[in-house]
Order: structure tokens, then sequence, then C-alpha cells
């Protein structure tokens, strides 16, 4: 055995493996363009129909809608409430910064099933459940981290030469903050937008516990549909949904790169 | 740090800037979101797990450890609990047989090539894990691809859906990508040079992966092995869907006393019990990275 990475025994291991990585991804593709009944691959014809059933179908629709509303809500208020609380921590170096950073970000170490039950047995006596709010409460516990994370890396990362020559040119604290340091941190914020947004709109588990029969996002909507009935639909819903996900990396990846981005 | 604490001297305590209570309302809003959301559920969770069920979905006020008792002395909970910790264990240990190879393969490439690869494990981390889940569906069911490449080459193919079979194949494909970037995480202190040394030295290629290249990359598959058991522990979509409702697993088990049999005592008792293995894993993660440190 060879283990040098130009050797034949690595080579074929190696896309192998990634054959086997990709195989379920890859396969939603053809089987989108499907023009059976049921789930088969491969397909005995070929059509556009499932994308059709897609545009008909009202539940996929306004659950589609529902998950890229929920999605902008809770990136946009996971900045808002982000972004000042990495300020505190990192550059006002309140006591216990460490300490707090450890809670706020100690969601993401919870199972999300554990999450969510938590939260279904609180939100069931508030009456919560199955509200637009509840769902938006469920989320933020879930993207917070994630933004926390990445916004105090890259403030973290910052000089402070920039702010030192403002406050020392006579800017006032909020004039630096606002003018020097929030243009700053711009990558650290599009990072965070682009990973709250993609988390929020793939959110399943907790959304499941949380969502009520009249308001449901379109993961939760594809996993009932899974549950119950294997046609080709959900193939052409995945197709749109890993598109979408394209594009967001993609935004991401001219930014500032996708690997500093996400594999931090 | 002297000079930026000097800067704000002039301005600290002039009434319209007081860093303490900037401070604090700059960080109110994440304290009340994490309040009500996160530390009020889960001490709420904890409590729940010693409240008394009753019949249809009713929680009694009285505190009893029945829920507890009821756990450890119930055989199906007892089978329930080493079944998921067994299915996880195998999951996690085929993940690393799996995504080795392609970390290691990634750590040695270089350039646009390397960026590309990394995408490409990176992707599926984006993809949802129903979509995956119902990829898999297509490729395992009965009539499937994998089955009809099985009846090509004249064998009876394996049923693999609605069993555990299906669920351990999905759960590695699905866990790969965390494993392969832990691994990458860990690889730092792979040098190139030093297996060169290893080989010069007369080193066999195996000699050399099993004598220098695994005990250098121990933290990166401690790191992976401790992510991926606790992920596979939790997993809650792939088992159910991939199960059918046949394959009966702690996370799966949480969510049908929740939802279905609203026995919400013993499904918190049961969430802390998750807890409780998450705690058991990372403990034994920090005693490994000590036996490494110690080498």
């Amino acid at each position: 055995m060879e283990y040098s990475p130009k050797s034949w025994t690595m080579r074929v291991t190696v896309t192998v493996l990634f054959l086997f990585l990709l195989a379920p991804v890859l396969l939603v593709f053809p089987i989108s363009f499907s023009g059976d009944e049921v789930l088969s691959f491969p397909p005995q014809s070929w059509s556009l129909r499932w994308y059709y059933a897609m545009a008909d179908n009202r539940q996929m629709v306004s659950a589609f809608m529902t998950s890229l509303w929920l999605a902008t809500v809770v990136t946009v208020l996971s900045l808002l409430i982000g972004i000042p609380a990495t300020y505190a921590i990192v550059r006002l170096k309140v006591k216990g910064a460490q300490f707090l950073y450890n809670v706020f970000t100690a969601p993401l170490l919870l199972p999300t099933i554990v999450l969510g039950l938590a939260i279904l047995i609180v939100f069931a006596s508030s009456g919560l459940l199955g509200t637009f709010t509840g769902l938006v409460i469920g989320h933020l516990i879930v993207t917070l981290p994630y933004a926390l994370r990445v916004l105090v890396v890259s403030l973290g990362n910052l000089g402070l030469i920039c702010e030192e020559a403002a406050s020392s040119l006579g800017a006032r604290p909020l004039t630096t903050a606002l003018r020097i340091t929030l243009p700053m941190m711009t990558p650290g914020i599009v990072a965070s937008t682009a990973l709250c947004f993609l988390v929020s709109f793939d959110e399943v588990v907790v959304t499941m516990f949380l969502a009520g029969p009249r308001l449901t996002t379109l993961p939760v909507a594809l996993y009932h549909h899974v549950e119950s009935q294997a046609d080709p639909l959900v193939a052409s819903v995945s197709v749109l949904l890993i598109l979408l996900t394209l594009a967001v990396v993609l935004i991401v990846d001219r930014t500032m790169g996708l690997t500093r981005a996400f594999v931090k | 740090m002297s000079g930026a604490a000097a800067l704000d001297m002039p301005v600290e305590g002039t009434g319209q800037w007081k860093r303490g209570n900037v401070a604090i309302a700059l960080l109110l809003p994440i304290a009340i979101v994490n309040g009500i959301g996160f530390i009020l559920p889960i001490l709420n969770l904890a409590g729940m797990s010693f409240k008394e069920a009753m019949p249809g979905g009713g929680i009694g006020e009285a505190i009893t450890t029945a829920n507890w008792t009821g756990l450890l002395g119930d055989g199906f909970y007892v089978d329930l609990v080493l079944n998921s910790l067994l299915v996880s264990f195998v999951i996690t240990l085929l993940t690393l047989v799996t995504s080795y190879p392609i970390a290691l393969y990634l750590h040695r490439a270089t350039g646009s090539w390397k960026s590309f690869l990394t995408v490409l494990v990176i992707s599926p981390l984006l993809t949802s894990a129903v979509v995956r889940t119902y990829g898999w569906i297509a490729l395992l069911a009965d009539d499937g691809p994998v089955a009809n490449a099985f009846s090509a080459l004249g064998l009876t193919a394996p049923r693999m859906m609605f069993n555990t079979t299906g669920v351990v194949i999905g759960l590695t494909e699905i866990l790969m990508p965390y494993m392969i970037l832990s691994l990458m995480a860990g690889f730092g202190r792979l040098d190139p040079r030093i297996e060169e040394a290893a080989s010069t030295l007369g080193a066999r290629p195996a000699q050399a992966f099993w004598r220098v290249i695994v005990p250098l990359t121990m933290p990166g598959i401690a790191l992976g092995c401790l992510l991926c058991f606790v992920l596979a522990v939790s997993s809650f979509i792939t088992p159910k869907l991939m199960g059918g409702g046949r394959v009966f697993l702690l996370a799966t088990e949480i969510y049908d006393q929740a939802i279905v049999t609203l026995n919400w005592p013993l499904a918190a008792a049961l969430s802390m019990l998750v807890l409780i293995i998450f705690g058991a894993a990372l403990f034994a993660y920090s005693r490994v990275l000590r036996l490494i440190d110690q080498g």
C-alpha cells in the first residue's frame, strides 16, 4: 500500500470516497427531471412535470415564502443583536467577557433535539407555539452562536491602530465605533449574514417542534413529504434549495473567501 | 494595550460615555434572547424530568424520580440506549475510515485544486439533511441503483431501507464533512519531510503510516470522533426517515415521546440522558488528549 498523493491506489480510493460523499446530492439533479409517477433511479422517462408540480403545490410555495421571510428576519436580528454584543465583548472587554461568550455560544454545543424539546415545553405554556414570533426566537437561539463566533473572531483579528488614530484625532467613541470599527468588520458581517441565513433556512429539528399545522417552513414541509410519500417532487425542490445555497456561498466566496468564512 | 487604555481615559466617566453602562446596554438584547430561549428552557427541561406524567399528556406537580427509575428499570429503554451507543460507535468508526484518506489527500493537495476539493467537502454540509437523506432513500430503495448493481453481479442485495443498515450508511455520509474538517484541523503537525525521513530511514509505507502518520494525526482523529459520535447520538432526521419507524434510537424516541405520546417528563429524562452521554464523551476526549500529550 502506497500513501503518497500521486499513487494510483490513493487516487482511486479518494475518488471512490468522494463519489460516496457526493452521491446523494448529485443524484437529486437527474431525479428532478423525472417523468415518472414515483421515485426511481434511473427514471423511466424525462420531463419537467415535477417543477410544474412544485409551482402548483400551494403548501410548498407558502412554506418556501415562510422560510425566506423567516431566514431574512432572523439574519437581520442576529446581526443587530450580535454586533453590539461582539463590540462589548471584544473592545469594551467587560468583566467576565470569556464567560459571557461561552454562555452565549453554548446552544451550539447542545443537540438540536434537546434544544427543540426544551423550547417546545416553555413555549407551549406561553402560546408561542406555531407562531412566527416563536419560530424567530427558536431560530435566533441556533443562529446567534454562529454569528457571535464569526464576528468575535473577525473583530479580534483587527488591529487597534485605526481606532486609536481616530480617537487621538478627536473622534468620539461612538463616532469611532460606527465609522471606523463597523466598516472594518465588513468581511465578518458578510460571513455571518450568509451563515445565519443558511442555518436558519436549513433548520429542521428545532422548527419541527415549534411549527404548527398552519405555519411551516420548507425543510419541515419537505421532511413531512418524504415521510409520507416517495415521489420526485422533493428532488425538484431540493435542486432549488441547492442552487440557492450555491448562490449564497458564491457571494461569500467572492467577498472574503469560503474557507476563511466557514472552516474557522 | 496601555496606549488604548490611556486614549480612553479622558472620555471615561464623563457622563455620556460610561463604559460599564454602555457594555450592559450592548449585551442586554443577546442576554434576553439567551435567557428566554436557552437558559430558562434548559433549566425547565431538567426540572421536567422529575415531574410526574399524567395520562393524556398532563403533568403532575409532585416531584418524583419515577421517570428515571422507569428508564433504568425498563428493558426496552436500556436496550434503546445501548443500541444508540453501539450504532453511533459504528457510524463514528466508519466515518473515520472513509474520511481519513480524503483528509490526508486534501492536506497534501495544493493551490486551486485544494480549494476546489475543500468546497466539494463543505458543500454537502450546506445541503439540508432532509435532501441528503432523500438522496439515500433513492439510492438504497429495493429497486434502486445499489440493489440493481447487486443483481447485475448475480448477488441478492441486502435490505437497506427501513433498517439499521440504511441508517448507518446515510449517517456515515452525512457526518463525513465534519470528520474531514476536524481531521484537517488536526493535521497541522504532519510535515511531509517527517514521512520522507521515515522512508529514508528504511520504513516501509505501511510502517510509516501506522507508526508516523497515525500517531501525529491523533489529535485530529480524537476531535473528529468526538464530534461525529455526539452528532450521531443526537441525529434524528436520517434515522426517522430511513428507519421508517422500525429503527429505535434515543433521538427518535425523544421526538415520539414529546410529539406522539405527549409524555414530556419521559422525553425530558431521555434528553437529560443524551446530555449525560455528551458529557461522558467530552470527558473521554479530554482524557485521550492528555494521553496523546504525554505521548
